[in-house]
Order: structure tokens, then sequence, then C-alpha cells
């Protein structure tokens, strides 16, 4: 028998199971170029990201995401403190490069206190230290047609272990604040923050701030890498690849 | 009577907007599901004081109704524009047709102790509107939809721009840091839901075919053209 409460209840569940589905709906897709268009557009391509004073970092900074790799390899570099390790630079450059943590260490750096915004709701603020990422691209000598920068990661997350990356456009990667940061609150980067080194893209949300970076590949197109969508979560979850909003 | 009360521009707002808080306030309890805890200040994640700290809202409240942070974000974000813009153009149109000006100011009579009592008198008997100037808002509905067109509607989205990394940085500043205006982006969330409350509530005791048809139309029915008064 229809009753008008169970007509409601199951036009509801129909409408609630319609919304759902509409969810990764291209027109609701559409605002995120939207976003990253108005944003761009009113604050500035080269607007600064806040920085803080030291006093106003977080007691304590929870790690999120990879804990720790626990790969033989990445358990074998880690062992030796990373003095194995080197950071691939390769793709769409001129001269492509290998470098150490001590070289990396010897280039020009940058410190800043800033504050890490994750896509869940919370912050905390720590102070990271690395160069800049356009000093290590202009190391290596753009080609033309590079467009994105990709960063592949030491670590594979989740049940089904897919390789974590991320990737940026030009325009944060020659950001003054984006650096590949070693140390963490003046200490070398802890394996649970991503040591040996990360991303830090201030503008944008923590799971472009990739950990346990071993390679940067300079690309003309996100497709064909991993699911095409730019990163781990764009690709397993469906988060924006802009990530300032 | 019929009366035209709401021109076209209003209209189409109204339902706009109706829309977009019916889809920013669940598909945002989604993302507040993500990380149920409020806090004050710069920073604020698990080992921080929260001042409020909630069990995750059920399926029935949230869009999408399975946890889906990634929906509710693209939900959230493509009516945050469909909101604010709307908004915009709403409040600049209302500007230009004096519609704020005429039936929002409040006049110093009404503001007089009498005055009050008498208009809190004729809600509790259930009279609404006046019988002189059947057109105008009462003193509470004026204070009512004031609050929502430039206090709570403006304060979520500027407190929830505020939450994107990517925006002015002085704009977290202005409200105290980035945790401080995410709760207050929670905060104005539940003045606006209790709001909705209320409006629905007073549609319904006022005659909610008249009023919707009213907001459909523009064309309202003054209570004394109603059969039977």
């Amino acid at each position: 028998m229809i009753t008008r409460r169970g007509l409601i209840v199951t036009g509801g569940a129909t409408l609630l199971a319609g919304c759902d589905a509409w969810s990764g709906s291209p027109v609701l897709l559409s605002a995120e170029d939207a976003h990253r268009y108005l944003q761009r557009s009113i604050n500035g391509r080269a607007a600064l990201a806040r920085e803080f004073r030291p006093e106003q970092r977080s007691p304590r900074f929870r790690t999120n995401g990879t804990a720790n790799p626990n790969t033989p390899e990445y358990n074998a570099l880690a062992a030796n403190r990373f003095a194995d390790w080197r950071l691939q630079v390769g793709g769409l450059v001129a001269r492509p490069l290998s470098l150490s943590l001590a070289q990396l260490r010897s280039l020009p750096q940058r410190a800043q206190i800033t504050r890490h915004d994750c896509v869940e709701g919370w912050s905390a603020i720590g102070k990271w230290q690395g160069p800049r990422l356009e000093t290590i691209l202009r190391l290596a000598g753009l080609r033309d047609g590079a467009r994105y920068i990709v960063f592949h990661c030491a670590d594979a997350f989740g049940q089904r272990r897919i390789p974590y990356y991320e990737s940026i456009d030009l325009v944060d990667a020659f950001h003054p604040q984006t650096i590949l940061a070693w140390a963490m609150n003046d200490a070398p980067l802890g394996i649970g923050h991503g040591a040996p080194l990360r991303l830090r893209v201030e503008r944008q949300l923590g799971y472009k701030h990739a950990k346990y970076v071993m390679r940067i590949e300079a690309v003309a197109s996100l497709a064909g890498i991993g699911r095409g969508k730019g990163g781990f979560w764009e690709d397993i979850a469906g988060y924006e690849w802009y990530g300032g909003i | 009577m019929q009366v035209y009360r709401h021109r076209l521009i209003t209209r189409i707002w109204h339902w706009v907007n109706a829309l977009a808080v019916l889809v920013m306030i669940p598909s945002g309890l989604m993302i507040f599901n993500a990380h149920p805890r409020l806090y004050w200040g710069n920073y604020g994640a698990n080992f921080d004081h929260a001042w409020l700290s909630l069990p995750r809202w059920p399926g029935w409240l949230t869009l999408p109704s399975t946890y889906d942070l990634a929906g509710a974000r693209h939900w959230h974000l493509f009516f945050a524009l469909v909101l604010a813009f709307s908004l915009l153009i709403y409040l600049l149109w209302s500007l230009a047709n004096r519609h704020l000006q005429r039936d929002l100011r409040f006049r110093r009579d009404e503001l007089s102790a009498a005055h009050l009592a008498g208009d809190l008198r004729a809600h509790w008997e259930m009279r609404f509107h006046d019988p002189e100037d059947p057109r105008a808002y009462n003193l509470f509905q004026k204070a009512s939809y004031a609050l929502v067109l430039f206090v709570l509607l403006p304060l979520l989205i500027f407190t929830g721009l505020a939450l994107a990394p990517g925006m002015w940085p002085w704009l977290a500043d202005l409200f105290g840091g980035r945790q401080s205006a995410r709760s207050l982006h929670f905060i104005a969330m539940a003045l606006l839901t209790g709001f909705v409350v209320v409006h629905l509530t007073l549609v319904i005791l006022a005659g909610p075919v008249n009023e919707v048809r009213s907001m459909i139309t523009g064309w309202w029915r003054s209570p004394e053209a109603e059969p039977g008064e």
C-alpha cells in the first residue's frame, strides 16, 4: 500500500541517491576552474601566504597520510640517514639532475613559518626550510612545452598500495614560497612529515604538499601519469587538482 | 484584495538562494564530518583544544549521504559561487530599485516600546499583517530579513572564503585566524538554519498557499480578501 509517509521516505531517498550520483557531474566540477581563475585574478599570482612568528607555531604538528613509507628501498635509505638518497630531476628539462641532500642544503635557502591547511578542515603551523623549487628548475632548465611539475614519492598509500604523486602548474612552481623542505621546525624533516624532502606549496591544501619526494618531472600534460588527474587523491577520491580552495 | 508583493528579481533570487542554502548546509555538514571539531585561532588539530567537538552528522542530513569529502566539496564550492554572486546581484539591484530602502528600513515610530509590544502581541495572536498597509513587512520580519541579507549570508561567504588557502591572507586575520573563521562559519550556518526553521513555520502559519504563490507569481492576497473573513 502506498502511504504518504512511504512516498515521502521513498521520494526523499530517491532524491538523495540522485544527488549522490550528481556529485561528480561536470557542471559541479567546473567550479574548480572558476575558483582558480577568480583567486588568481583578484589575489594576484605572486601573492604570498601568511607567514607567522615562531611563537605562533602549533605546539604539536600532527602527521597525516603516510606516516612511514616502510618499503625495503626506503628503509635502506633511512637507515643511512638518506646519505645515498638522490633527488632526480627530469622530464622536459635541458639538464637532468641528480641532487644529494648536501647539495640541496648548499643551495640558497628559504625558511618560512606557514599554516598547513588540511582538506579535512584542521590547520597546523610549522617552520619549513629548503631551496626554492624555482632555483632547482632554473638549474635544470625547463624546455619549451613544460607546463606542469610532477612530484613522484617513495610512499604507496592505501590498501591497494598506489604510489603517491602530486603536480602543480608553473604559476605555483615559480612562486617564491614554493620550496623543497628538508627541515621542519629547525630539525631535519622527520619520517612522519616526509623525510628526506617534501614539497611546500603554501597557497594550496595539505594533500598537494607531496612527502618523500624522490623524483621531479617536468611534463607538458598530466595525461598518462597515474589516472591522469594530477595527483594521488585527485585520482582516487576526486579532490580538486587546484587546492587553493 | 490582490497585492503585488514581490518583484521578479526578488522572486528569482529567493528561489536561487533557497536552492543554494538547501545544498550548502547538507554538503557543509559532510565537510564538517571530515573533522568534527572546532577551534579558535590560527591553528587547530587533533592535539589542540577544541571548543566544540560533535559526533558526525547522520547520512540523511548530509550531501552526499555516505562519507564523501570530495563530493561534498564539489557541491559546496559550486553553490558557493551561486550563493555569493546571486546575493551580490540581488543586493545591488535592490538598492537600485529602492526595495531595501523602502521595505527593509526601520521607521523611528516602529522602534518605540509600545510598537514593539504591539507587534509581539500581534505575532502571538497570529496576525502578521497590518490591515492598514498589508504590503508592508512588520518589524520582526524586517529585522530577520536584514539579519540574513546583511549579516548572516555575507558572514558565511567571507568566513568561507577565509578558509581557502589561496585567498587573501588578511581575510582569515580579520576573523581571528583560519580556525576562528571556520568556527564562525559553523555558527553562522546554525543561525541561518534557525532562520529557515522560523521562516518556514511562519509561512505555514500565515497560509502556505498564498505565501508560496506570492513568491512565484508576485501576487499576494491580503487576509481581508480570504473567503469567510
